[in-house]
């Protein structure tokens, strides 16, 4: 992990100057056409088409962004099957301008500490050729929905942790020095901060660019560094895929309807008028007291 | 008395042995988020939870309350007793003041340390999130987020149950191996417990080894919300919700007014935010807001399970859906098959009528 600490003493390299940016992100199913089984309650993955994890694409559109402003090169990095290859594509299609793709069978069913173990090893790995400045990524995926993976990241590698970020205002690489809002709690925190950092991106404070016709076509020619576990620098292979995974799923269900299921309004030839009546004799047959409660809060109203 | 059982069967049956540095692990323990003042209100509905947790284990109940010495510090801790909890760790510390990743992980990783419990619940907030992703991998253990439900089975393992495949099933997680158990849960899922106000306890003030100079992130500012409109969804007595089956934007106007009406809030389904007809902040469900009103109104929403879970804690959940086939009426309490645009402004003129509401300038538009 000493290439991505050691940043304040780097040697400087070729594109001293500009940012070296990693974006984190995911390949994921498109979440809206999953279906369930009827019969067996099983995923039905054939023909479900894959995304890049829509959370992401915040990411890479905000390192780009700093690229464009600052210079220097945005890396994309994904863990995932071999056909993880097209969502790094299309982010090169996107105008990324590099990208890696770390795969091995060995991966298979990591959770979230696996998976942040296997990116923060790869991302040593990227970190000796060039020190990292900032490793960004969406604040969550939309398959698994845990925003876990960006917070294993940074601890994992001793990045300073800036999550929910909602924009960078500054980032100075020669004092080293980052300058972000971040969402909390009924309000923005301006965060002053140190690179190397570990940025998690919120959602809809951009919007991806359309790629241009050169980088669609270089997209389409580009190499794309495929590392093993072994390549990618891991050595502790026990802390990788199901083996390094200490979440165990045990099952996976359907939940069942509720005993009684809804009481059904005849509706029958009945005017809208009649049938809001009825639901709301029923409403305040079933709640007495939201009926009084209502009725001193609304009537009592002088003004209204 | 438990009839003696030949050790040799249990042993071979367990795959998952806790290694002998865990077994000693014990005690519920609920991280009590303190903000700005304010302790969010999931630490309580946590602690709810957490109390059963630790009676099925036969075990104690820990609140654990970092913050900066201050009265709001005693508050919480004094509030965490008052909701279930029969401990409460504090550690106070001025570099706790404002939330920052670093030093709340450093103390809360240095006080599981020291005091070892078996289970840790987060509140999944913002604040709980960034924090259990950063304590969790510190520890090299597991970390369930969004739980829905939590329970003990036979080797008082957790069984911590939350939907997956985009909301489309659930699945049941455990963690093998390594302790503290971790879950998040979001606000709203677990129901707040009666507070007893004469329920006290033992305070373990832990001394933190912070120092402000190691922690390299400050707070330069913090610029509050401006809002035009307040969203109550999370804690509203009445909800009124729309889907697609509404069919446009401008449909929702009905939507406010029955939820104005009847003074409660209103959201939508995640469609209509996928859409862009209603903003990320009004939408229902695993993914948005988690509600647990007296009355919920749902029309036009088919009831994909990743809704259900959001508005599940509703005492009396209303379906309006021309379809008869749809998933809400599996899950409604009472069920309308018709078109929600005709009976959204029949029952917002009706609860007029019958609650004697004066008509009004249109004041929504």
């Amino acid at each position: 992990m000493d290439a991505i600490r050691d940043h304040d003493t780097a040697p400087d390299e070729p594109l001293a100057d500009g940012l070296n940016l990693v974006v984190c992100m995911k390949q994921v199913p498109d979440s809206a056409q999953i279906r369930v089984h009827p019969v067996t309650n099983t995923i039905m993955r054939q023909g479900v088409p894959t995304i890049i994890n829509p959370y992401d694409l915040f990411a890479l559109e905000e390192a780009m962004r700093l690229r464009d402003q600052y210079g220097g090169q945005v890396t994309v990095l994904t863990m995932g099957p071999p056909m993880a290859e097209e969502a790094l594509r299309r982010a090169l299609g996107f105008g990324a301008d590099e990208a890696v793709l770390i795969t091995d069978r060995r991966f298979a069913g990591a959770d979230t500490l696996a998976t942040s173990y296997a990116l923060a090893s790869a991302l040593t790995k990227l970190g000796e050729e060039r020190p990292i400045d900032i490793v960004l990524t969406g604040k969550q995926t939309i398959d698994g929905d845990t925003a876990q993976v960006g917070p294993g990241i940074a601890r994992r590698l001793g990045l300073e942790q800036l999550t929910y970020v909602a924009a960078i205002d500054l980032v100075d690489r020669a004092s080293g020095e980052i300058v972000v809002r971040r969402r909390a709690e009924g309000g923005l925190q301006v965060l002053g901060s140190r690179l190397p950092c570990l940025v998690t991106v919120l959602d809809g404070v951009n919007e991806i660019r359309r790629g241009s016709i050169d980088d669609m076509l270089r997209a389409a020619r580009a190499e794309i560094t495929v590392w093993s576990a072994a390549a990618a620098g891991i050595e502790d292979l026990q802390q990788c895929g199901l083996k390094g995974s200490p979440t165990l799923v045990k099952r996976v269900f359907a939940p069942t309807p509720r005993d009684d299921s809804a009481e059904m309004l005849a509706v029958d030839g009945k005017k809208p008028r009649q049938i809001a009546d009825a639901v709301l004799d029923l409403i305040f047959a079933h709640q007495p007291k939201l009926e009084a409660d209502l009725g001193a809060a609304l009537g009592g109203e002088p003004d209204r | 008395m438990n009839a003696a059982r030949p050790a040799a069967t249990r042993a071979a049956g367990r795959k998952d042995t806790l290694p002998e540095r865990y077994r000693g692990y014990r005690h519920v323990w609920v991280f009590v988020e303190l903000e700005r003042g304010h302790v969010h209100p999931v630490s309580f509905e946590l602690l709810g939870e957490g109390r059963k947790l630790a009676d099925a284990l036969g075990v104690e109940l820990a609140g654990v309350v970092l913050g900066p010495p201050a009265s709001t510090t005693e508050r919480a801790v004094a509030h965490a007793f008052h909701h279930g909890a029969d401990l409460v760790y504090v550690g106070e510390h001025a570099a706790l003041g404002d939330y920052r990743n670093e030093p709340f992980t450093l103390a809360l990783t240095e006080i599981v340390d020291r005091y070892q419990p078996e289970i840790l619940l987060l509140g999944a907030t913002t604040l709980g999130r960034d924090l259990a992703g950063a304590v969790a991998t510190t520890l090299r253990t597991g970390l369930t987020a969004d739980c829905t439900e939590l329970a003990i089975d036979g080797e008082r393992s957790m069984a911590a149950t939350r939907p997956t495949f985009g909301g489309s099933l659930l699945c049941t997680i455990h963690t093998k191996g390594v302790r503290p158990q971790m879950a998040t849960v979001r606000p709203r899922v677990m129901a707040m417990p009666e507070p007893d106000p004469t329920r006290t306890g033992p305070v373990i003030r832990h001394e933190l080894t912070l120092a402000e100079a190691d922690i390299v992130t400050k707070v330069l500012d913090f610029v509050a919300d401006v809002r035009t409109e307040e969203v109550n969804l999370a804690y509203a007595d009445v909800v009124v919700a729309g889907g697609m089956g509404l069919r446009a934007a401008e449909n929702f106007r009905l939507v406010r007014e029955l939820a104005a009406t009847l003074g409660g809030d209103y959201g939508c389904s995640r469609p209509v935010v996928q859409k862009g007809w209603l903003p990320a902040d009004r939408q229902i469900g695993q993914t948005g807001k988690t509600i647990r009103p007296r009355l919920y109104i749902a029309a036009g929403i088919k009831g994909a399970i990743q809704h259900r879970v959001g508005v599940e804690g509703a005492d009396l959940i209303v379906a309006i859906n021309t379809d008869p086939t749809a998933p809400i009426f599996d899950f409604a309490h009472l069920g309308v098959v018709a078109d929600a645009l005709e009976v959204l402004p029949a029952i917002n003129d009706a609860v007029r009528r019958r609650l004697g509401v004066p008509n009004r300038p249109e004041e929504l538009a």
